[in-house]
């Protein structure tokens, strides 16, 4: 281990390389002073200057003095170490000095390039920064990566169309997979639902295919009515208990773990009359009455949008609700599956021309719509655009939502058949009441700028998803956190999107905000790729710069535990703190909370950082 | 080249004394170091008396750290971290943040101006705030004189 190799033990010899950098720094500091001064310094062997240090000659220098002054330690004094650490590393080690004996010291963003017009005060910086580089350097030690092996198996939590996709990849990979499932079946959210948007099969056979493939896979080993009951662990290495309904809680080993437990919707307690009346319902549970076929009749509805969202119960768009609202919208003025229930001679309904186009050919449709308005309303506009089912379907709204390519097609085909789309504002909500047991929708018109009332047989209430109830308990037990409404969050909103923080871990579908099925399938995918990444090393690459715990200084009293981001700590069976160095970033929260000074930072130890600021403030 | 600010260039010729204040600035590496880095890529001008120490995360800033600096004659200490909600190292900040609040409570209590400490949220991508908050804490220092401990080495 690195306590023990023979550099620390030496003497420091340090070398210092001082850079012009062209004359971005010897335009605006007197490098050959500060390299005379850096000379000066205690354990300093060689100081030297170079035009450009990260040249080849420069790197070349850089070896041929590690060699000839048998330097142990090197400063370089120069640009930043955020794009050029990495090059210096590279050049001790291929002299055979451990690349964290490597110090870099800014003297050119930090110093030359802002103090332009100043250079005696920049030359007098720059001795200064040199001389807090020396005397961090003197303290340094080598370190080594290490790697920690990895268990190629994965565990996926929630069986839903994100889980069993990403179970699924990963299987198909070659790598065995524990699917857990809260429910006696398979299939999620998605399960209950009627109707999807851009395809006339019903949500259950859209999603057979994909239940049937899991249960076939014999890389897929399923937990139904199961939860996780224990996770201990880290990336490559967890220990999962899976508890099941008052069966005996089975043990796993797994590398990585993927989190799809999906999002419910949103009860709109309290809102438009919700519950008031058995015909204002979610949009749900509209669903659910179609799945039982058990609509009511129908001569009007109103769909009312963002119902609890943007501010009202939750803060956040739920983005899927305005295509939901539209597919169903369409479904009803086509009468789909006859789930009005209207039989023939009432009339009204017009089955055949509307039912045939659309089993006709999907992608033919949508293609003819895109290449000609024009030429539609011309000819074909009469067929097309023939409000069907002679259902007055109103959808209130703050504003339609309808991303994409598809989504705008559909909403323009919600408006060929006659859905009215009418536009409130938060300040004034559309009021639902119940008059005489008939329901009515009072509303300001924003256009017309009048009060209006319209009598319905039906109040959809768009709700959003929300989280899941228990998203807290899984988050605490796998050590990722939960965003501000409750969702899983990522490590990065824009760049890691299925990453959490923790590695090892990754999340996709609703149970990180809401989204639909295609974008479900493709955080699904993406999220198994990454989680399949370790699992293909076979091992993973422990950082080198990890916080470490002073055995006979730790109490035990936990601080350290609780500050970490990544669960990278844990208390040993004697109740003093240790550190996972596979989970461990390297950020050093908990060395600054140890209240024992028990933790020492590797790489920015107390004592290498207290040299700098110390060096800082000598009078010179 | 581009900076214009008012006293980019150290103390007004009023305030001009022999006072040059030592400033320590602890800067996170993945937001404000970066941002000092900016501030240097876009020679934004500023007063020599701060001296940047590197650390990965703000949260390493250990408040002995900070003690330790004034001890040794620091006349300002500046600790600056990502902004809130994004930390590379998810919320680092919020703990520094905590943390110092605490220990200017603890400076006042020991009769030691908390305006010597100053916590500051710079992105990579604001180099300007970074040179606005050193040319700022650097007036606010220069005002305050210089530390009442002094070097005590």
């Amino acid at each position: 281990m690195p306590e023990n190799t023979n550099t620390e033990k030496e003497k420091p010899r340090i070398g210092v390389f001082i850079c012009h950098c062209g004359s971005n720094i010897g335009g605006f500091v007197d490098v050959k002073a500060v390299t005379e001064y850096a000379s000066t310094l205690p354990d300093v062997a060689y100081a030297t200057d170079n035009l450009y240090t990260c040249a080849e000659d420069g790197l070349n220098n850089i070896k041929e003095s590690i060699k000839e002054h048998n330097l142990n330690r090197v400063v370089v004094s120069s640009c930043t170490p955020r794009t050029h650490a990495p090059l210096f590393q590279r050049t001790c080690e291929a002299a055979g000095v451990n690349k964290y004996m490597f110090t870099f010291v800014n003297i050119r963003e930090h110093c030359s390039w802002v103090h332009m017009k100043q250079k005696e005060k920049a030359t007098q910086k720059a001795k200064d920064l040199v001389r807090m580089g020396v005397a961090r350097a003197r303290f340094l030690e080598p370190q080594e990566e290490t790697k920690v092996d990895v268990t190629p198996v994965a565990l996926v939590v929630g069986g839903g169309v994100s889980g069993m996709t990403a179970a699924l990849s990963l299987a198909n990979m070659g790598f065995p997979v524990h699917l857990v499932e809260k429910e006696k079946a398979l299939g999620g959210f998605v399960k209950n639902l009627h109707g999807l948007m851009m395809t006339t099969k019903s949500a259950n056979e859209t999603i057979k295919p994909l239940i049937d493939k899991v249960d076939a896979h014999k890389n897929i080993t399923q937990h139904l009515s199961s939860h996780l009951a224990s996770v201990e662990g880290f990336i490559g290495n967890y220990d999962v208990s899976i508890g099941g309904d008052g069966a005996e809680a089975k043990d796993v080993k797994v590398g990585t773990i993927i989190v799809a437990t999906g999002a419910v919707p949103l009860v709109p307690e309290g809102l438009f009359g919700y519950k008031e009346h058995p015909n204002i319902i979610t949009s749900t549970e509209f669903e659910e009455l179609c799945n039982k076929k058990e609509l009511p009749k129908l001569k009007s509805v109103a769909f009312i949008q963002c119902a609890g969202a943007r501010g009202q119960k939750v803060s956040y768009c739920s983005r899927i609700c305005c295509n939901v609202a539209i597919k169903s919208a369409i479904s009803i003025a086509e009468n789909r599956d006859n789930m009005l229930g209207v039989t023939e001679e009432e009339g009204g309904v017009v089955e055949e021309p509307v039912a045939e186009k659309k089993a006709e050919d999907e992608g033919l449709d949508r293609r003819r719509r895109r290449r000609g308005r024009g030429r539609r309303e011309e000819g074909e506009a009469g067929e097309e655009s023939a409000p069907s089912s002679g259902v007055d379907i109103t959808v209130f709204n703050r504003d339609v939502m309808a991303y994409g390519v598809e989504n705008e097609l559909e909403f323009n085909k919600a408006r060929e058949k006659r859905v009215k789309f009418i536009r409130y504002v938060p300040d004034n909500l559309p009021k639902v009441s119940v008059k005489d047991g008939k329901l009515e929708v009072e509303y300001f018109h924003e256009t017309l700028k009048m009060e209006r009332t319209m009598p319905v047989d039906m109040v959809i209430l768009s709700t959003p998803l929300v989280a899941q109830p228990d998203a807290a308990t899984l988050s605490q037990l796998l050590k990722v956190p939960l965003g501000q409404e409750g969702f899983f969050q990522e490590a990065h909103v824009k760049l890691r999107p299925v990453d959490f923080a923790t590695d090892g871990v990754y999340v996709c579908g609703t149970c990180r905000g809401p989204a639909d099925i295609a974008e479900a399938v493709y955080q699904a995918a993406a999220a198994a790729s990454r989680a399949a990444i370790p699992l293909a090393n076979g091992f993973v690459q422990a950082e080198a710069l990890t916080s470490r715990v002073d055995e006979t200084k730790c109490t035990g009293c936990g601080t350290c535990v609780e500050v970490c981001p990544y669960g990278a700590l844990r208390k040993s069976e004697e109740g003093i703190s240790e550190v996972i160095a596979a989970a461990c970033k390297g950020c050093g929260c908990c060395g600054a909370t140890c209240p024992e000074g028990a933790i020492t930072m590797t790489h920015y130890t107390d004592l290498q950082l207290l040299a700098e600021a110390k060096a800082a403030l000598e009078e010179v | 080249m581009s900076s214009t600010a008012p006293n980019a260039g150290g103390q007004t010729k009023a305030e001009e004394e022999d006072f040059e204040p030592k400033i320590i600035v602890f800067c996170c590496n993945w937001c404000s170091y970066a941002g000092a880095d900016l501030a240097g890529v876009s020679r934004l001008q500023m007063p020599p008396y701060f001296r940047v120490i590197r650390v990965m995360c703000s949260a390493r800033v250990d408040p002995e750290f900070v003690l330790r600096a004034f001890q040794k004659g620091a006349d300002g200490v500046l600790v600056a971290g990502c902004h809130p909600a994004d930390c590379h190292y998810i919320g680092g900040n919020y703990r520094t943040r905590r943390r110092i609040a605490l220990l200017r409570i603890l400076l006042q209590q020991f009769g030691f101006d908390p305006g010597r400490l100053k916590l500051a949220w710079i992105s990579a991508g604001e180099g300007e705030k970074f040179q606005k908050t050193i040319i700022e804490f650097t007036d606010v220092v220069n005002e305050l004189g210089p530390s009442p401990i002094g070097s005590s080495d």
